[in-house]
């Protein structure tokens, strides 16, 4: 029986069973539902989102081809152009929300008793539920509750204090504020990761070559948390761009001046059902979206251009530092 | 040690834990003053300072008439039932795709990677438009697997972290393995897979409670109330309680337990794997 197998240019019994079908059959096996649900539910509405943005239409019914009429309207429409500027609060916000991360993280590294109950309680308000924090802010910033008793304390007269939710003239500072509370921690608990991910033996050597903290800090931790760092810059500003919790569940579905870009656009599309002119936005969005990424890693290469040069001669600098650690520690 | 040497040491300890404490009261201020005010009775929460505390500490009474009048025991089997799904689903998918492309070298693998790395960049709601006409097709609207297989669909950071975990599995084993006639199935189910329990933990709890507090597609796909999640739940809280909110915090911190838990018994779990998932994703 196995001679007529062998006789044949190719056997398919014979081949699912040598290691490449196997292989094959398990490579098939294994991908087909993932990749069927990324096509599914993450290309397939990518595709069509370009196409209804070009339509005019509903759910259930379309009107006709506008070309681009839809994208035209995008910025045509003041409400719709004025609640992208919005997003520059959040921006603002997000830089902040870096920089008292990075600080926290460093002075995590030194150390702190009971270090992982403070670490543990900036972190937690990332794991809470959206719709909570909205209560818990409506609460917070409700006239003499929390904020304002908190302030009174402090000896500020309530008379002073503003609206926070409803004074046009600080109210999207305080729903930046609710995000900047919900991700700090967050940012900080990734910046230790990497801070702690540095060999503790480059501090040893660069401490007996008499390097001071600032040159540790800067030779050393500096080039180690760059990536990482960069990484939430750029997620943070793709984060304002979309952003939509703090105005959808606290501001009431974005009342009194606050409804950012995604308010807008789900209100467009779940309250007037313009879907058409919903997915021109949400494509806008995304041309935004890509070309601030793109800027981004372009602008850090050119900045970082001589700070990626100072970074080999630190890394040679660090490798012959290690060298002469175990000789010395050989000696 | 001189006087200013002394000096600036204690200048230092001091603005370290100023910092710290500072920031941590700050992060803890929202949450405890619900603390407070859940534990409050009516009259004691219409006639006090809202951060005046409460004269019983140990009156869960609120948290009764939110769990019964709020609908939160059907929400919770609801959440339950779908974290339960969705958790081992994508852990499933995440682990077997991460296998494929990291033990494989096949045509299309780079592709793969990269397909799967773009769809990172596109934010889930701007599509939501697309989304819903596409679920509303499917007839997924208002039904439980609607929403999970569509929760399942969009997870990449997970198999970011089951990737990076392969990466430090020696493949020396799947090779003795396979010289001993087993298939490929069977290393990855009885010897690959014991080897992620790391990973597979970290993943499971980020997807968990990624899942747990999501509002927005089940605010779109479980319009029906009994279908209702622990958010929705939480969300239609103004409905019957109007401005109560001694009984509206109890609400929140009801649905805020179970996440405390889970993150004080894994607290290092979790850290470790958002750092595995933000340096690779």
């Amino acid at each position: 029986m196995t001679k007529t197998q062998t006789k044949k240019p190719f056997n398919f019994q014979r081949w699912l069973k040598s290691r490449q079908g196997q292989q094959t059959i398990i490579i098939v096996l294994f991908s087909i539902i993932p990749l069927a649900l990324l096509f599914v539910f993450t290309y397939y509405p990518f595709a069509e989102m370009f196409k209804f943005s070009f339509y005019d239409r509903s759910y259930t019914r379309v009107k006709g081809f506008v070309g681009l009429d839809n994208y035209v309207d995008v910025f045509k429409k003041k409400d719709l152009f004025r609640s992208l500027f919005l997003s520059v609060y959040y921006m603002a916000g997000a830089v902040f929300q870096l920089a008292l991360a990075l600080y926290l993280a460093t002075i995590f590294c030194f150390k702190i008793k009971g270090g992982n109950f403070f670490k543990g309680c900036m972190f937690f308000p990332f794991l809470i539920n959206g719709i909570a924090i909205g209560f818990i802010f409506k609460f917070f910033y409700t006239r003499g509750f929390v904020l304002d008793t908190v302030l009174g304390w402090l000896g500020v007269d309530m008379e002073s204090l503003p609206y926070w939710l409803r004074d046009q003239s600080i109210n999207n500072w305080s729903l930046v504020a609710t995000s900047v509370w919900k991700y700090f921690g967050q940012n900080m608990v990734l910046f230790i990761g990497a801070m702690m991910s540095v060999d503790a033996s480059l501090y040893e050597a660069a401490d007996l070559d008499g390097a001071n903290k600032w040159q540790q800090f800067k030779y050393i931790m500096l080039p180690s948390i760059k990536t990482i760092v960069m990484l939430n810059l750029i997620m943070s500003i793709t984060g304002s761009l979309s952003a939509f919790e703090p105005a959808y569940v606290i501001a009431s579905k974005g009342a009194n001046g606050t409804a950012t870009y995604f308010v807008k656009m789900h209100e467009v599309a779940h309250t007037s059902q313009k879907i058409g002119q919903a997915s021109a936005m949400a494509v806008v969005l995304l041309l935004i979206i890509f070309a601030a990424t793109i800027l981004q890693k372009l602008f850090f290469k050119y900045v970082f251009k001589s700070g990626e040069d100072e970074d080999r001669g630190a890394a040679a600098r660090r490798e012959r530092q290690i060298a002469k650690l175990n000789a010395r520690k050989g000696a | 040690m001189t006087a200013v040497q002394a000096f600036k040491k204690y200048l230092w300890i001091f603005i370290k834990y100023f910092s710290v404490i500072f920031f941590s009261f700050v992060a803890l201020l929202p949450i405890v003053s619900c603390v407070i005010t859940a534990l409050k009775t009516k009259t004691e929460y219409e006639n006090t300072n809202v951060m005046t505390p409460p004269q019983n500490w140990f009156n869960f009474e609120n948290f009764v008439t939110a769990f019964r009048d709020g609908g939160m025991g059907k929400a919770f089997l609801n959440s339950a039932l779908i974290v339960i799904c969705v958790v081992v689903g994508s852990v499933l998918i995440g682990s077997m795709i991460a296998y494929v492309l990291n033990r494989f070298k096949f045509p299309g693998n780079g592709l793969i990677r990269s397909l799967f790395l773009f769809a990172t960049l596109l934010p889930g709601i701007a599509m939501q438009v697309a989304t819903y006409q596409l679920m509303f097709q499917l007839k997924f609207i208002d039904t439980l697997y609607g929403y999970i297989i569509l929760s399942m669909g969009t997870d990449v950071i997970s198999i970011y972290v089951f990737i990076q975990f392969f990466e430090n599995i020696s493949v020396s084993l799947d090779e003795s393995a396979y010289m001993d006639g087993a298939s490929y199935f069977t290393i990855f189910y009885r010897i690959l897979f014991p080897l992620l329990k790391p990973a597979i933990v970290t993943c499971a709890i980020l997807k968990g409670v990624g899942i747990y507090n999501e509002y927005y597609n089940a605010m779109l796909y479980l319009t029906k109330p009994d279908l209702k999640t622990v958010s929705l739940a939480l969300y239609t809280f103004t409905g019957p309680f109007g401005n109560q909110y001694n009984l509206i915090c109890a609400g929140v911190i009801m649905t805020l337990l179970p996440a405390l838990i889970l993150f004080i018994a894994f607290q290092n779990q979790i850290y470790s794997g958002l750092t595995a998932g933000a340096v690779k994703g």
